[in-house]
């Protein structure tokens, strides 16, 4: 195909990448520098009330957002440099924290920006062998069963991946809120009352245990297909070896399954590195946040209905940067394979 | 034969396997179906600790809302019926089992007996949610911005996607690895770069529709340059252009699959590079649009972050206006109403993948097999 007929078919697609993702990036990072405010103007205000000698007068000085002559506010627009990143990091508070009267890293968590990062990474890190882990086994297993109810179980082990994560979190969440039916029973197991949602590590359990649930049937699906192409000869042979299942699986199946292990390590990362949903479904605000819900937040109307858009910025370049120092070794490796098969 | 038995695991492996498939299976599908079942019951039952409350719902039976025995027995049969369809009894069978429940629900009707409802259930709370709070509103949103991602996302991608599976050059190996690259992006980095610019379109746009020439051509579609904060054509194309790196992806490893030698011929015998794909590789592509269509449809029906932020109240999508319920969970019915919103929003998720199994587990390993 000539390079001209090749960009007249990727052309809607490269418009689209450009306009509403490459520019908005650019946009961001320097939407991060300026800081857009309404300008105040300081105003003496005389308030007189009368009284039994004479009127008593008071003076006060207000500010007030300047109007223009239409009547709207005046905004302005003001270089503000790394002001806003300097609001995130907190540079002088995390030294403060690790001086002799700070408490190190508790004081370090207490701070949004490093307990919303803590928090993405555990997340992250944490979920991804569990993942795997029970994505190989129900793949191992459901290999095993009668071909016949395979079908059945694989449209049941695929619902909590396809439903909407916020409503998949809220189902979780409902099990256990107040005296949900989950909650009666673990009080019944341990005879203790435990309240999931009072307390910061028990939601976080809550969604690490979501994710996997959700997350668990794409390593599924794409564990059991690996395995259909598993070569019949190689594991008889192995069989002729003596080889036990259990050497079996650890020196056959799995060096097999390791370019599916490590696809869906990659895109586990991504995904779980954006991890947001679950904070809505459960509420978690209050005790955990992460970093994307960091930036939703900065990007949702206050009280008074104005965005922290310059903040937002510095949360979300803040974002990116964690992505670039996580995962493009990973894609590195992906394009390199994939130019060694090109 | 010894092979055979090699291979053929022992019994504790089995009772094992089965034991911890069953517990996967209850795990899958427990919140699910609990959910489901809360949703039809009034709070006093649903909000209960003791499952077998939630389960048959006495207090919402008390309420004279419910099934009665005799709509159970019918019930039984049709289900019965529908269940010997496909066995060997076929349709005699389902036709005895189900005249069998119709017989004794109206023998019951007829003599009086069990119709008082045994089991509970009540629509109260979807009436509430769709008829009183206008959900409809909020499904016809989501409809529209899912039907236009799928439709745009397919047409931009499938395009892009053949382009690529038939270049081996530096360039389309570029774009490929950009768009891993953009696949891997928070979506509220990018939201974070729309938002000012949408709400402000207003007056950024304001001098195109001043321009000579341009000005009067686009006063044609509106006399004021839009607002795009609250425009679900404006959402239908964030969404495409999110979705596009994975889109083009996913159509790129389906027209690998479609051998070169069909456009070669097709090029043979005079066509261009776009009438070929158009004869002759439409045609057979379909499988892998449906897949890809599915997926687009996904990301659109479940996006909460996006939405949420770029569209107002009057434009928002089901996801979202859930958190509507959430936000005024004090009473135990506006608890049941979210549950039952969060209902219907799964719904046709389910009907999804019980129409569309094979295609959605192609789709998730078609990536992955070939890597």
């Amino acid at each position: 195909m000539k390079t001209r007929t090749f960009l007249g078919f990727v052309a809607p697609s490269l418009v689209l990448m450009t306009v509403f993702i490459a520019l908005p990036l650019l946009l961001v990072a320097v939407g991060s520098l300026y800081s857009t405010n309404p300008v105040y103007e300081t105003i003496e205000e005389q308030s007189c009330t009368p009284g039994f000698t004479g009127q008593t007068c008071t003076t006060e000085q207000r500010s007030r957002a300047k109007l223009d002559a239409a009547g709207q506010p005046i905004v302005e627009t003001r270089y503000v440099g790394a002001a806003a990143y300097t609001g995130l990091l907190q540079p002088a508070e995390v030294a403060r924290a690790f001086s002799d009267a700070g408490r190190g890293i508790s004081d370090l968590l207490s701070l949004d920006f490093y307990a919303a990062l803590r928090f993405t990474l555990t997340f992250a890190l944490i979920t991804l062998p569990l993942v795997i882990g029970l994505g190989l086994a129900v793949a191992l297993a459901v290999n095993t069963v009668l071909k016949s109810i395979r079908g059945p179980l694989i449209f049941a082990t695929l619902l909590p991946f396809i439903i909407t994560p916020v409503i998949g979190a809220l189902s979780i969440r409902w099990l256990f809120i107040g005296d949900g039916i989950l909650t009666a029973a673990l009080r019944a197991l341990f005879h203790t009352r435990i309240a999931m949602f009072a307390q910061g590590w028990t939601i976080e359990l809550l969604m690490l245990s979501y994710r996997v649930w959700h997350t668990t049937p794409f390593a599924f699906v794409v564990f059991y297909a690996g395995l259909q192409t598993l070569d019949r000869d190689t594991i008889e042979s192995a069989i002729v070896d003596g080889a036990s299942r259990l050497e079996r699986l650890r020196a056959v199946i799995i060096p097999h399954l390791m370019p599916l292990i490590v696809f869906v390590a990659l895109i586990h990362l991504m995904d779980s590195y954006r991890v947001f949903e679950e904070v809505i479904g459960f509420s978690s605000q209050a005790y955990r946040i992460s970093l994307q819900f960091l930036t939703f937040n900065f990007l949702t109307p206050d009280q008074t209905g104005n965005r922290a858009i310059t903040r937002a910025s510095a949360s979300a370049m803040l974002t990116l940067a964690g992505i670039v120092v996580l995962l493009v070794p990973l894609i590195l490796r992906t394009w390199r394979s994939q130019r060694r098969r090109a | 034969m010894s092979d055979a038995r090699a291979l053929r695991p022992p019994l504790w492996l089995n009772l094992a396997v089965a034991g911890f498939l069953a517990i996967w299976v209850t795990a899958a599908l427990f919140p699910l179906l609990w959910t489901a079942v809360m949703s039809f019951r009034l709070p006093i039952d649903a909000l209960s600790s003791d499952p077998l409350t939630v389960l048959l719902g006495p207090a919402t039976a008390a309420a004279g809302k419910g099934l009665t025995r005799a709509d159970l027995g019918l019930a039984t049969g049709l289900i019965a019926g529908l269940l010997l369809l496909p066995t060997r009894l076929g349709r005699t069978g389902a036709a005895v089992a189900a005249l069998l429940g119709l017989g004794s629900w109206l023998a019951c009707g007829l003599l009086d007996i069990g119709t008082a409802p045994a089991l509970g259930l009540t629509l109260q709370h979807y009436r509430a949610v769709w008829i009183d709070h206008a959900f409809y509103r909020n499904f016809e949103n989501s409809l529209i911005i899912t039907a236009g991602v799928v439709t745009v996302s397919l047409t931009v991608g499938t395009l892009a996607g053949y382009g690529l599976a038939r270049t081996a050059g530096r360039l389309g190996f570029a774009i490929l690895t950009l768009a891993l690259v953009f696949r891997a992006l928070p979506h509220s980095v990018l939201v974070t770069g729309y938002l000012p610019v949408f709400l402000g379109s207003r007056d950024l746009l304001a001098p195109l529709w001043q321009a000579p020439g341009l000005g009067p051509f686009l006063h044609l579609f509106s006399a004021a340059p839009p607002t795009l904060y609250g425009q679900p054509l404006a959402i239908i194309i964030v969404l495409v252009s999110i979705n596009q790196p994975f889109t083009i992806w996913m159509m790129r490893s389906f027209f690998d699959n479609i051998p070169t030698e069909l456009d070669e011929a097709a090029r043979v015998d005079g066509c261009s590079h776009f009438e070929a794909f158009w004869r002759v590789i439409m045609p057979v592509m379909w499988p892998g649009v449906v897949t890809t269509g599915l997926f687009s449809f996904l990301l659109a029906y479940n996006d909460y972050l996006v939405t949420s932020l770029l569209l107002d109240a009057q434009s928002q999508t089901m996801v979202p206006a859930i958190t509507q319920f959430l936000n005024r969970d004090t009473s135990s019915t506006d608890q049941i109403e979210a549950i039952a919103a969060a209902v219907s929003i799964t719904a046709p998720l389910f009907l999804l993948v019980m129409v569309f199994q094979r295609q959605i587990v192609s789709g998730l390993t078609a990536g992955a097999v070939k890597g």
